[in-house]
């Protein structure tokens, strides 16, 4: 099993964008291991999930793909059960807001059992929620609340920036004997990379650094991490090099790759895909804090939504969000704080995946 | 203003304009020329606004997610218009028709969608979100289900202050599956709460018709057992609905708690968008023929003299360009407005 170091250096295979790969992770791990299955509200209409199960129906049957009532309580306890009993279901969930509806079987069934059954069982299930944004997607269609399961020991949470790391940690998202909240932000479903055509596992709790540099160190958080590069590229275009991190898994979190950056850069910067207070990227920067602050002076700035639900009227949305331009000024800030305030070039901050997408879903 | 002076109002309003009253089609309905005529123009109100949106959508000036009701206007029109004024709503994200037949601000609607700062939620609540708290119109969620206990929350308040207030509480068939839709009932008829439940079934959950996720279509046999009255409306009659309402709404401010009304509708639209989706292969167009060709608000436009039709057509095509004007000409919020309203002072 393959494991490339950077999905941007081809080794094998094809461009795939990150929804195909998705798709195809699921398809490759039905046909290997018959205890597999996929519920979940929708995943076998013609949409199929934004086209992430699109087409598994017509493969596997509808005994293994099936729509289910509007019950995300009951199905997420049926999924536990099921898993409980060997199986190993994929429960689909087309926006992460939904999951609310979940929460008490995940918290307090799912995350559990394991342990307080002193390990009589184990519940290998791969709770998917989608994140989304723009066109008006609003203050319930938007939320990234990863930080909620990663609080809780027992579940594993992991959250993969580019079709890569998509197929690899859903294989081994679907591997492994416990229940892992696999969050995907709609906007990176169009971007592509090297995906082999083989199957493959991408570990969980092994971050990827994704630019070397010796002046700061980014960390970006689900698609944060594709506007992270892109501020990455137009700060050094004025010298500022910055170590670009994606920790792809949240729980377990390699911040041991995170902080050997940090030694050498003395800069930490989070972006995350959710609110600041009480996030991933706080959690990265106490974790940061803690490792590095007894021995040498460092600084740390976190990002990431503004401290409000998210407003669907386009302006307000968009200044909801961090985007390469803030990104790259804080970078700026952090790094030549005495220099006089730099702004990347507006045009060239936009994003392609932002520019295509358009709605109404 | 108390249902019964209300009623002999309208009876009066029946004597003087006398001539027109046509019997026949409105016979067992109790509602008279002037009654049939505001139905018709609420029907044609929410018809021809969700139209606009739906014209104006590809222009991208509108970027929300709309749900339509286009087609299924009659448990809206039919449930509102048996309510008083301090009655209350609480409808879903596909919620343009319950905003409007209650009474909620055209304008202000049109605004939000257009993401206005005088849009009913200042921009920053969109298409899903719509609310007129000055209309009795709750806020409208788009996590199905949410909504419908906060309208026995709503109830409970009124019955506690003793007010003779009812609330109508909208959801879709999708929504009956959720845990919540079951506590609420159990709620609400053991509170004996002044609640409606309004079941606007279409049939449909996004794309999954209801054979793949009900193994039977006995709801109100189900919600009967909770000790609730239910009334069947199988063809989305809007006076039928509006009798039901009627009678649920007396029995709700009698203090004999809730009713429910099953509305078998059909959605026109795509769940989600502006456009005709029988291409899709999920549905098909002979499904919807039936539906096309009863539709409700040519149904009840029949049934009006043509020159009081052609009259509310026109005051309609008025109102509903005065909103799009509204909407258009309205500024933006300003960037401070993001951080106004996290918490209440
Ligand atoms: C709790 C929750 N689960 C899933 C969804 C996704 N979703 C949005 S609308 C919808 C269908 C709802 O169907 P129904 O209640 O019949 O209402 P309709 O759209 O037909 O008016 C679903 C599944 C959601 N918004 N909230
Ligand atoms: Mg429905």
């Amino acid at each position: 099993m393959s494991s490339p170091a950077n999905p941007d250096k081809p080794q094998s295979g094809r461009v795939l964008k990150y929804v195909d790969a998705l798709r195809e992770a699921v398809a490759q791990e039905m046909r290997l291991d018959p205890s597999v299955f996929v519920f979940g509200l929708d995943v076998d209409d013609h949409k199929g999930i934004q086209g992430s199960t699109k087409g598994l129906v017509d493969e596997f049957g509808p005994d293994r793909v099936f729509t289910t009532p509007l019950s995300e309580d009951a199905m997420t306890g049926v999924a536990i059960g099921a898993a409980v009993a060997g199986m190993r279901p994929i429960h689909v969930h087309i926006r992460m807001d939904f999951l609310m509806l979940s929460m008490n079987q995940l918290v307090n069934i799912a995350a559990k059992s394991h342990y307080m059954y002193g390990g009589q069982v184990t519940v290998p299930m791969v709770v998917r929620g989608i994140i989304g944004k723009s066109w008006g997607q609003g203050a319930q269609h938007s939320q990234g609340l990863y930080s909620f399961f990663m609080h809780v020991p027992g579940l594993k949470v992991v959250a993969p920036s580019n079709a890569f790391d998509a197929k690899g940690c859903m294989i081994q998202a679907i591997r492994d004997n416990n229940p892992v909240i696999f969050v995907e932000h709609r906007l990176l479903y169009n971007t592509d990379a090297y995906v082999p055509e083989e199957v493959y596992t991408v570990p969980f709790g092994k971050a990827r650094v994704l630019t070397k540099g010796n002046d700061i160190t980014v960390v970006g958080i689900s698609n944060m991490v594709q506007e992270a590069l892109r501020a990455a590229d137009l700060a050094r275009e004025v010298g500022i090099h910055a170590e670009v991190i994606d920790p792809i898994s949240l729980s377990p979190l390699d911040i041991d790759t995170i902080a050997d950056s940090v030694a050498r850069t003395g800069r930490l910067l989070v972006i995350d895909n959710d609110w600041v207070m009480c996030g991933a990227g706080s959690e990265i920067a106490a974790s940061i804090a803690e490792r590095l602050s007894g021995t040498q002076k460092i600084q740390i700035q976190r990002m990431g939504f503004a401290p409000t639900s998210c407003p669907p009227t386009p302006e307000l949305e968009a200044a909801f969000y961090p985007n390469p331009r803030t990104i790259g000024e804080m970078m700026h800030k952090m790094v030549r704080p005495t220099d006089a305030r730099w702004s990347p070039d507006e045009a060239r901050t936009k994003l392609a995946y932002q520019l295509q997408f358009r709605g109404p879903f | 203003m108390p249902a019964n002076v209300r009623r002999n109002q309208r009876i009066a309003t029946v004597q003087t304009i006398g001539r027109l009253w046509r019997e026949n089609v409105t016979q067992g309905h109790q509602l008279d020329l002037t009654g049939l005529a505001r139905v018709y123009r609420m029907l044609r109100l929410i018809r021809r606004a969700e139209e606009r949106v739906a014209d104006i959508y590809p222009s991208d000036k509108i970027k929300s997610p709309v749900h339509l009701s286009i087609g299924q206007e009659s448990a809206a029109v039919g449930v509102c218009d048996a309510l008083n004024p301090e009655d209350i709503v609480s409808g879903t994200y596909r919620g343009h028709a319950t905003y409007i037949a209650k009474g909620g601000d055209l304008n202000a609607m049109f605004a939000e969608l257009y993401g206005k700062v005088t849009g009913c939620a200042k921009g920053k609540g969109g298409s899903m979100h719509l609310i007129d708290m000055a209309h009795n119109v709750l806020g409208t969620s788009a996590v199905v289900g949410t909504t419908i206990p906060m309208g026995l929350g709503v109830a409970l308040a009124a019955k506690r202050r003793n007010q003779k207030k009812v609330v109508a509480v909208f959801f879709g068939d999708g929504a009956t599956e959720e845990g919540v839709f079951y506590e609420s009932l159990n709620f609400a008829a053991l509170h004996k709460l002044p609640v409606i439940f309004v079941l606007e079934n279409n049939g449909y959950a996004i794309h999954e018709p209801q054979v793949k996720r009900w193994a039977t279509d006995r709801m109100c046999e189900r919600v009967e057992t909770y000790g609730i009255p239910t009334t069947l409306v199988a063809d989305g009659d809007v006076l039928a609905i509006r009798d039901a309402s009627v009678k649920y709404a007396d029995r709700a401010r009698r203090g004999d708690g809730p009713g429910f009304i099953e509305a078998r509708i059909y959605r026109w639209r795509e769940h989600v968008g502006p456009g005709l989706d029988f291409d899709q292969g999920y549905r098909s167009e002979k499904e919807f023929e039936p539906w096309a060709a009863r539709d409700d608000v040519e149904r009840i436009g029949r049934m009006l003299p043509s020159d009081i039709r052609a009259k509310l057509d026109r005051e309609v095509e008025a109102d509903v360009e005065a909103a799009v004007d509204f909407a258009e000409t309205s500024a933006f919020p300003q960037l401070e407005e993001l951080y106004h309203n996290v918490l209440a002072r």
